[in-house]
């Protein structure tokens, strides 16, 4: 195969794979922002939750890689649950800014909270050996983690889908990210279906934020870190938009590890500037309503 | 004009009219207890001569929270980005400095404030047509494409590693800078009561109420005809020229600069500051950026990660219980006790 076009089809894989990793972490929270509006800038702190959780599954209580992923998500979903119920709810009708402070100050704590308990050392996570090395596609081989990523993506893309196109739930959330009021007064439960969104979202979250060990190692800072990147895919692809989200982490995802393919010293500078760009000319992402 | 002479004194127009004129003429007064954050400041240099450095950190962070107070608390603009204009400042007097030998710290400073105002009313025009998410975005992509653009020419910026070593010339051709930062203390605080002064005649003129009706109900400003964007911009570029001489003013304190003055996290920090001390009352500044900063210099160096609990819990509880920050609690305590003592 010719130089140019296997650089192509590696920056495109990891590109690819890197999508899947923004999708699974960022879909949650677009559809709660766009549900409720709210900025909630914990969400990275609920990602890091669910890495940590996995470090201690796999590392301390040897469980095996796959299932500790499954029990970490599921883990996480239910303990965001009461942040929601207690804490969240309370400030739905407030103000952006009041809301961007009080889950800055929850990200902190839990910053805190996880460098008092697993330091500010990087961790990682052990394979289980059939994601270690490359799987071979007969043309060429990739690396088996992001090849996983990507399988795994596609299935979670999938399932959303069906989940939010077909399903009786998935409708009544897009009802009421269209318009919550009416959607109340023909009486879907819109807290409660809030609350279990939430749970779903936050959940995907913590199974992006174990993904991530393997990529980026895992550190208490991952739950700012990151955020910025997160919150970038969901305004970049528009508010509780499924199509908008896949969308921009796929664009995000490839053009920034070309980007840095090309020019290293760049940075994330490709991302901010495609950022800007976007949102200039279209202020609510690819797919919002403006 | 029966009816105003009955108890319950329903005021007459032309009695509610001259009160309302009262209240405008009257309101821009110096009141006394404005003196003493300012006597305090002064005090401190007597009282802690060994401790200016410090003391101008604190100075600085007070005009950069200062300068947010501006946008955030009367105009309503919420931005996680406002270091980027902190930064341009710095990095301007550190430039002018070391590439161009402009080592004059009075016209450095203003020459940081003006090319981050320039900036910001530029910048200003292209964001402020979108609020909430978008806004916030936006100015959080901002600062960081700064960020990254410095540190690709890390030739000239220095990177992270930053530009150390800068020297200035005496305050004035007068005032050398001494080891223990006595001048700069000084010279902090007047270009702080310089900023101050310029930023509460704002406040309290016509233009400062037109930015508070904006933060109040966008819709009904644009309805009664007032030209919004053109106020948001012009204010915007004001707040980003004090937050740059700030950043001046940082660079010239501390004698070198690096790019994490771009950091989200400094953009965090001085919104912390700032909704600490109450937002929209011209002293919260004060208040928020020195508690702010006295916690920090003594918790941090017990621990780090306990004083990160500690900020991210004073957010939760500020938010919560709190909303108009310490400001609005001491106000909240006045207004309790004057009730108390006429029942």
């Amino acid at each position: 195969m010719p130089h140019i076009a296997n650089i192509a089809v590696s920056i495109l894989f990891d590109g690819l794979a890197y999508a899947m990793f923004l999708f699974i972490t960022s879909v949650g929270l677009s559809v709660t922002m766009g549900l409720m509006g709210f900025v909630n800038l914990a969400h990275g702190a609920f990602a890091m939750c669910g890495g940590f959780f996995v470090v201690t599954l796999t590392r301390s209580l040897g469980v095996a890689f796959v299932p500790s992923l499954v029990i970490a998500s599921v883990a996480v979903g239910v303990i965001s649950m009461p942040f929601e119920r207690y804490l969240y709810r309370r400030l739905y009708k407030s103000t952006d800014l009041e809301q961007v402070l009080l889950t800055i100050g929850l990200a902190f704590m839990s910053i805190a909270t996880f460098t008092y308990f697993y330091g500010p050392i990087p961790k990682s996570v052990p394979l289980p050996d059939w994601l270690e090395g490359d799987v071979n596609l007969g043309f060429r081989a990739f690396p088996s983690y992001r090849a996983f990523l990507v399988v795994l993506g596609v299935v979670l893309i999938a399932v959303l889908w069906y989940a939010f196109e077909k399903t009786n739930i998935g409708a009544k959330i897009r009802a009421a990210v269209d318009n919550r009021r009416m959607a109340e007064s023909v009486g879907i439960n819109v807290d409660r279906l809030f609350t279990l969104t939430f749970a779903v979202g936050s959940g995907l979250a913590a199974l992006g934020g174990a993904l991530a060990i393997q990529l980026f190692g895992l550190t208490p800072s991952f739950a700012v870190l990151y955020l910025v990147l997160f919150l970038i895919v969901v305004a970049v692809g528009g508010l509780g938009s499924l199509k908008g989200t896949l969308l921009a982490a796929l664009v995000i995802g490839i053009i920034d590890t070309g980007g840095k393919y090309a020019f290293p010293v760049a940075g994330n500078l490709f991302i901010y500037a495609i950022t800007v760009v976007v949102l200039l000319i279209k202020p609510a992402g690819f797919y919002g309503r403006e | 004009m029966a009816a105003s002479e009955t108890l319950t004194g329903e005021p007459t127009r032309e009695q509610a009219r001259a009160r309302a004129a009262e209240f405008l003429i009257s309101r821009h007064y110096y009141r006394w207890p404005e003196a003493v954050p300012w006597l305090i400041a002064i005090a401190c240099y007597f009282v802690f001569p060994d401790r200016m450095t410090f003391g101008s950190q604190v100075l600085v962070m007070i005009m950069f929270a200062f300068s947010l107070d501006l946008i955030l608390g009367y105009a309503g603009i919420v931005t996680l980005g406002h270091a980027a204009f902190f930064g341009i400042g710095a990095y301007t007097v550190a430039l002018a400095t070391l590439r161009l030998g402009w080592s004059e710290p009075i016209s450095g400073i203003i020459a940081g404030g003006l090319v981050a105002g320039l900036v910001g009313a530029v910048v200003g025009w292209f964001i402020l047509r979108y609020r909430g998410l978008t806004l916030l975005m936006l100015t959080i992509a901002f600062a960081a494409t700064l960020q990254e653009s410095g540190n690709l020419r890390s030739d000239i910026t220095g990177g992270y590693d930053g530009l150390p070593g800068l020297t200035f010339d005496p305050v004035l051709g007068l005032f050398d800078y001494d080891l223990y930062g006595h001048t700069n203390y000084l010279y902090a605080l007047v270009a702080l009561a310089v900023v101050f002064y310029f930023v509460r005649r704002i406040v309290y003129s016509p233009f400062g109420q037109a930015l508070t009706g904006i933060r109040e109900n966008v819709r009904r400003m644009h309805a009664i005809g007032s030209p919004v964007h053109r106020r948001l911009v012009t204010v915007y570029a004001v707040s980003a020229a004090i937050a740059g001489v700030a950043g001046g003013l940082f660079t010239q304190t501390n004698a070198y600069v690096t790019l994490t003055v771009f950091d989200f996290d400094s953009s965090a920090k001085v919104m912390v500051m700032l909704i600490v001390g109450g937002t929209g009352r011209l002293y919260g500044a004060f208040i928020g950026a020195t508690v702010y900063m006295v916690l920090e210099d003594y918790f941090s160096k017990l621990s780090p990660t306990f004083w990160q609990f500690g900020i991210g819990l004073l957010l939760v509880l500020v938010v919560l219980f709190a909303r108009r920050g310490l400001l609005g609690l001491v106000e909240d305590a006045g207004a309790y006790l004057s009730k108390r003592k006429q029942p």
